[in-house]
């Protein structure tokens, strides 16, 4: 190596031929591996818009041979079998669950960061401890729960159970965010006579949206995506969101994939939306609940 | 000191605590206004449901109701005459707990190599954010669609399902993956994995990031080869992120139920149960609570060793750094 550092030119140009060839295998790991990720969504997405006899007959593979596509199977599955209407379940239930521990998990957050009370740390400890809690161990208890309060055939049920669970792991992302904010800022408000509400309001939060955000976009996908919490607090058979509707679809007509596979793409579209258009705050949410903490 | 009260030097705790004691009345009681309404949601939905869990898992609890207070009955059935929650008469043991041993051991190891290979080979070509966009987007969507779109995968129909395609191409028979006993917990594994392994991406890439180029370019120039690189200083200094994600996907584990119920149902038979899915079983399928609530309670078992781990990392890092 001493001998080819006099000749600077040839070295690099041959390091750079040593490094092509030594890369390929990197680049075909890599080709390799994306593809197989992408590979099933691609099935799925590929026959939920092929005719239902095609998807029966030939494999999705075989589309590029002879490519026929509909959006029938989106129109039945729509309407047919109440995807749509599941869709607006999903909404109804997924938003309330989201903005309900954002509001009240903001506000806590605040407290834990910037007011002194007694047993603050103490307090703060525990809610580190229940953001692992199980939801399995409150599911009876909270069904028996929600039927005394007589809730248990509206939405406000599962609302509780997800803002409950959701609720540690907002406190925990928002208050080691909000304690990141400079405290001359917060301090310069005091003293010109703020109160804690409106330092809460007018300098915590502008400040901290891609937190606030980073936090909304986890609760809105995980309420958005849960199937448990739903098989339990949904007792309406109008209230039921796609996730049930899936299920409903896979035990009822296992096998037309025309229906399995357009209801599943009509589950996914949002969250994949939110994902493409927000996955820089998705991403560091995810780094800061898990990596930082 | 711009930077909030994170950074406390050990040597000044005291001296925040008898402030924070020192705490004006006014200021405290706002404090505690601030957090009461998420306190009262949680004791409500979350702390005081966990107790009556454990009370009920003593009780014979028919449905959702109390009957007859029997004592450590339902762990004793539960952990020794229960074959589909844990079997060890048989060899290899079987049941809904050793499929969670199953899947801690696959899930967790096919997760973190996947993760760790793709980290590393993706920061070194130019299409990095393209490969880590298609691993990680699976994360996004919901466990039901991962169910579905690998039931499609794995169907027994060779002219849908795309795994029996190839595999009848290469002459063997059509096999029902998620059929047969002997396969279906790793189908559903696999899974999973696709799910999640974009998790451990994201994560133990950042932390590879982290590290300065110069300690790296130090050690090439003393000699030291890729492996020798990777092994010796990348790991170690990624010890603590590796630690976070195995701990993220044994929590993971645990919990996991959505993607096992729409697939199998727990089957054939029982042999796909996990330790959460016995739960909803029992408690909502077989119409014993007291049973289903022991099964509730040995997963938060499970789970308390990580509480504690998380309680204190939090604690020693806000007193040491």
């Amino acid at each position: 190596m001493a001998a080819t550092a006099h000749e600077p030119e040839a070295e690099t140009r041959s390091a750079r031929i040593v490094g092509f060839l030594s890369r390929t295998p990197v680049h075909i790991a890599l080709i390799a591996l994306a593809v197989i990720w992408l590979v099933p969504t691609l099935g799925l997405a590929v026959t939920s818009f092929r005719p239902r006899p095609d998807i029966s007959s030939t494999g999705w593979w075989d589309v590029v041979k002879d490519p026929s596509f509909t959006l029938d199977n989106y129109g039945a599955v729509i309407n047919a079998a109440g995807m749509g209407h599941a869709f607006l379940n999903s909404l109804f239930i997924t938003i309330p669950s989201t903005l309900i521990p954002l509001a009240v998990g903001s506000l806590a957050a605040f407290a834990f960061a910037w007011i002194r009370f007694p047993l603050r740390d103490t307090i703060f400890l525990t809610l580190v401890a229940l953001m692992v809690v199980p939801i399995q161990t409150s599911l009876v208890p909270l069904l028996k729960l929600f039927r005394t309060m007589g809730v248990a055939d509206s939405y406000a049920g599962i609302w509780l159970a997800h803002s409950a669970f959701g609720l540690p792991l907002a406190i925990f992302l928002l208050r080691n965010f909000f304690i990141t904010l400079p405290r001359d800022l917060v301090e310069a408000a005091r003293i010109d006579g703020a109160s804690n509400l409106s330092v809460f309001r007018r300098i915590v939060v502008p400040l901290s949206v891609p937190a606030i955000a980073s936090y909304g976009i986890f609760q809105f996908l995980w309420v958005w995506n849960d199937l448990l919490m739903a098989l339990i607090f949904v007792q309406n058979p109008n209230q039921r969101p796609m996730t049930l509707k899936i299920n409903d679809l896979l035990s009822t007509y296992g096998q037309e994939w025309n229906l399995l596979s357009s209801g599943a793409f009509l589950l996914m579209i949002l969250p994949l939306v939110v994902f493409f258009s927000l996955q820089r705050y998705f991403v560091q949410g995810l780094l800061a609940g898990s990596v930082k903490s | 000191m711009s930077q909030g009260p994170t950074p406390v030097p050990a040597s000044e705790v005291r001296g925040r605590l008898r402030r924070l004691a020192q705490a004006s009345p006014w200021e405290a009681t706002q404090g505690l206004v601030f957090v009461l309404p998420a306190l009262v949601i949680l004791a409500t939905f979350l702390v005081y449901p966990a107790i009556w869990t454990i009370r009920l898992s003593l009780d014979r609890g028919r449905g959702l109701r109390f009957e007859q207070w029997v004592g450590l009955d339902n762990y004793k059935e539960l952990l020794t005459d229960d074959p589909s929650f844990l079997d060890l008469h048989r060899f290899p043991p079987q049941g809904a707990l050793v499929n969670n041993l199953k899947w801690m051991v696959l899930y967790t190891g096919l997760c973190i190599a996947l993760g760790l290979v793709l980290a590393v080979l993706a920061g070194r070509v130019r299409y990095e954010r393209l490969v880590k966009a298609s691993v990680f987007v699976p994360m996004s969507i919901a466990a039901t669609a991962v169910g579905v779109i690998w039931l499609f995968v794995y169907s027994p129909d060779p002219h849908i399902g795309l795994l029996n395609a190839i595999t009848t191409r290469l002459g063997a028979d059509p096999v029902s993956w998620v059929g047969r006993e002997s396969t279906v917990n790793y189908a559903i594994i696999v899974a999973y994995v696709w799910f999640s392994a974009g998790f451990a991406m994201v994560v133990l890439s950042a932390a590879l990031k982290g590290i300065s180029t110069e300690i790296v370019e130090a050690a090439r120039v003393d000699g030291a080869g890729e492996w020798a690189v990777f092994r010796r200083i990348l790991m170690p200094m990624i010890s603590l992120p590796l630690a976070v994600v195995a701990v993220w996907l044994i929590i993971n584990v645990i919990k996991v139920f959505d993607v096992i119920y729409i697939m199998t149902r727990g089957g054939p038979g029982a042999s796909s149960r996990v330790i959460a899915y016995s739960m909803f079983f029992e408690t909502f399928e077989n119409g014993r609570g007291g049973y289903g609530a022991a099964v509730a309670v040995v997963m938060l078992l499970l789970i308390v060793p990580i509480m504690a781990l998380n309680v204190r990392r939090f604690r020693s890092e806000r007193v040491t750094t």
